[in-house]
């Protein structure tokens, strides 16, 4: 019993990585990427070619994971940034890289195509994500309040303005991306030493879908709620098991009715915190759920 | 070989025209991506397979209950998915991840309540050939082309004729000028969603009885998208071309290099026009408008 709940920890914070990530490429420009999943697949294929096929260590072979990952990001992300294509060729763009990605590992010889990588090593325990998710959220919370950071809002409210105010707006994207395609990798490339199996059907739209979700529905602009939002994403599903298929009917229902009732997130801007747990308490000492209730 | 390559590629262009025009003309109207268009024609197509095999409905009709009813959920799809963010004047990015919700909705519905099986549509039509001057063709591709092309020109006789066509061009172009001359833009919009509902139908019949019917099969709308992109996002002669274009260009790649290829070479098209040429062949538009 307690495996399965550290298990499911592991894949909560997992997906926390890939979502923080993401929440800071599109909660703070607004560009709305639907290929995420190839970056979390291109993370998880190199690390786990690494350690697989060469014996190379699981450290650097993660390392090795998130530079190609936020290599890729910079190779994808240059061209279509630079152009500045609308948000809807942008997102269909991704779209199409993701299934480019995903294709492409089926068919190569070295990911050894639909068959995918069985037994690769066992390395990711509960401690090291642990860790890796506290610095991630370190980092991106540091990267949100940094000069980057604001420059990255003032571009998501209104790009044009932005850039008369002088902000290079393909600079700004460009740095959110890189860093989101960096743990997506990273989130990659612990998922595949911790599952130790991994094939392309994981990495499909699906994938994608689920950690933009997230994303929206957490709130964007907001680095914990997304969060909490991926922890939910993750472990209510594995809790509800037994009502596996509506789980996801569930879930498409969920994303339409944060759309259409509240379009600003579950936690909208806010970031939930020690204060707005204590302002939350006194405001609603009926809503004695915490920093939720809001 | 060449012309038998080139017509097989006209008969899948010609089902992708037809996505790629109904795509389109919503993406024309609203300026979204609406992701959940794959799921109508899914459904489309299995609304058409239950009245043809479960209700001996002759084929001609079970084809018009699958269009009307394709319709019919393209509307509500709109009116109870988009219509409130419509009226917030919500930005492109919030209707396109409802249109994701609506398109995951849809799609496990579909799973959780009739399941995963594939069905097959009755061999009749896909048993046939016809063959002229050396060049062979399934009966059923011949309809495609026929029935994609009379679909397509009647779409375009509506717009260009039709008082609510007139309205659904001139809301294209400006919505709220078009507000302002007393165009009920609501119902303009529901309009728009029929047709693109209708053609949904059409297209989920053909992709039925050409393939199989089961729930992922909305995922051949990317496809449709790619083939938006070439014609220009928005632009439906743009659709009509780009989707030809696609498919003939798809045959040729398997026919003259692999089929395991044909794939990355569509994505990877996408990804190269947006970078090229990311008006598409008829498109307006480029960068984002303030």
């Amino acid at each position: 019993m307690l495996e399965y709940v550290s298990g499911i920890i592991t894949f909560s914070l997992i997906y926390v990585i890939a979502t923080v990530g993401l929440a800071v490429f599109t909660g703070f420009t607004g560009l709305f990427s639907l290929g995420h999943a190839a970056f979390f697949a291109i993370g998880a294929y190199t690390a786990g070619i690494l350690t697989y096929f060469y014996d190379v260590n699981f450290w650097a072979a993660l390392a090795a994971g998130v530079a190609v990952s936020s290599l890729v990001g910079v190779l994808i992300g240059y061209p279509t940034l630079r152009a500045k294509l609308r948000s809807d060729y942008f997102a269909i763009a991704t779209l199409g890289f993701g299934e480019a990605v995903r294709v492409l590992l089926e068919n190569l010889d070295i990911t050894q195509g639909a068959r995918g990588l069985p037994g690769i090593a066992s390395e990711t325990t509960l401690p090291i994500v642990i860790v890796f998710t506290v610095l991630v959220l370190w980092v991106a919370r540091n990267f949100v309040h940094s000069r980057y950071g604001r420059a990255a809002i003032a571009v998501r409210e209104d790009f044009v303005a932005a850039e008369m105010m002088g902000i290079n707006l393909f600079q700004v994207r460009m740095r959110s991306l890189v860093f989101s395609a960096g743990c997506a990798g990273l989130a990659g490339g612990l998922f595949a030493h911790y599952v130790s199996f991994i094939q392309p059907g994981m990495f499909t739209a699906a994938l994608s879908t689920q950690l933009t979700a997230s994303v929206v529905a957490g709130g964007m602009g907001s680095i914990t709620g997304p969060t909490v939002a991926a922890v939910l994403f993750v472990a209510v599903p594995e809790a509800l098991r037994m009502a596996s298929m509506w789980r996801l009917v569930a879930y498409g229902f969920l994303l339409v009715a944060i759309m259409v009732f509240r379009p600003q997130g579950l936690f909208g801007f806010r970031e939930i915190s020690w204060q707005s747990c204590v302002r939350c308490f006194r405001k609603k000492p009926a809503a004695a759920g915490g920093g939720a209730g809001q | 070989m060449f012309i038998q390559t080139l017509v097989t590629g006209l008969a899948i262009g010609g089902i992708y025209a037809l996505m790629a025009v109904g795509y389109s003309l919503v993406f024309s109207i609203l300026n979204f991506s609406n992701f959940a268009y794959g799921s109508i024609i899914m459904l489309g197509a299995y609304i058409g397979y239950y009245v043809l095999m479960h209700m001996g409905v002759p084929l001609a009709l079970s084809v018009l209950i699958s269009i009307v009813g394709a319709a019919l959920l393209c509307f509500a799809n709109e009116r109870l998915a988009y219509s409130t963010l419509r009226k917030r004047n919500a930005s492109s990015l919030y209707f396109m991840i409802s249109a994701m919700g609506t398109s995951i909705f849809l799609e496990n519905l579909v799973y959780a309540t009739i399941g995963s099986r594939f069905y097959a549509f009755p061999e009749v039509l896909t048993q046939q050939n016809v063959s002229f001057g050396g060049v062979s063709l399934g009966l059923l591709d011949v309809f495609a082309i026929v029935f994609s092309a009379v679909a397509i020109y009647g779409l375009h006789y509506f717009l260009q004729n039709s008082k609510t066509g007139i309205a659904i061009r001139a809301a294209s172009y400006d919505m709220q000028v078009c507000q302002l001359n007393g165009v009920n833009v609501n119902k303009v919009i529901g309009w728009v969603f029929l047709l693109a509902g209708a053609l949904a139908g059409i297209s989920g019949m053909f992709l039925g009885m050409k393939y199989m019917v089961y729930p992922t099969m909305g995922w051949i709308t990317n496809k449709a998208y790619i083939a938006a992109v070439i014609g220009g996002l928005g632009s439906l002669p743009g659709a009509v071309v780009g989707g030809l274009i696609l498919g003939v260009l798809e045959t040729f790649v398997s026919a003259y290099v692999s089929s395991v290829v044909r794939d990355v070479f569509s994505f990877s098209l996408l990804v190269i026009l947006l970078l090229v040429l990311p008006t598409g062949l008829f498109g307006k538009f480029l960068e984002e408008k303030v």
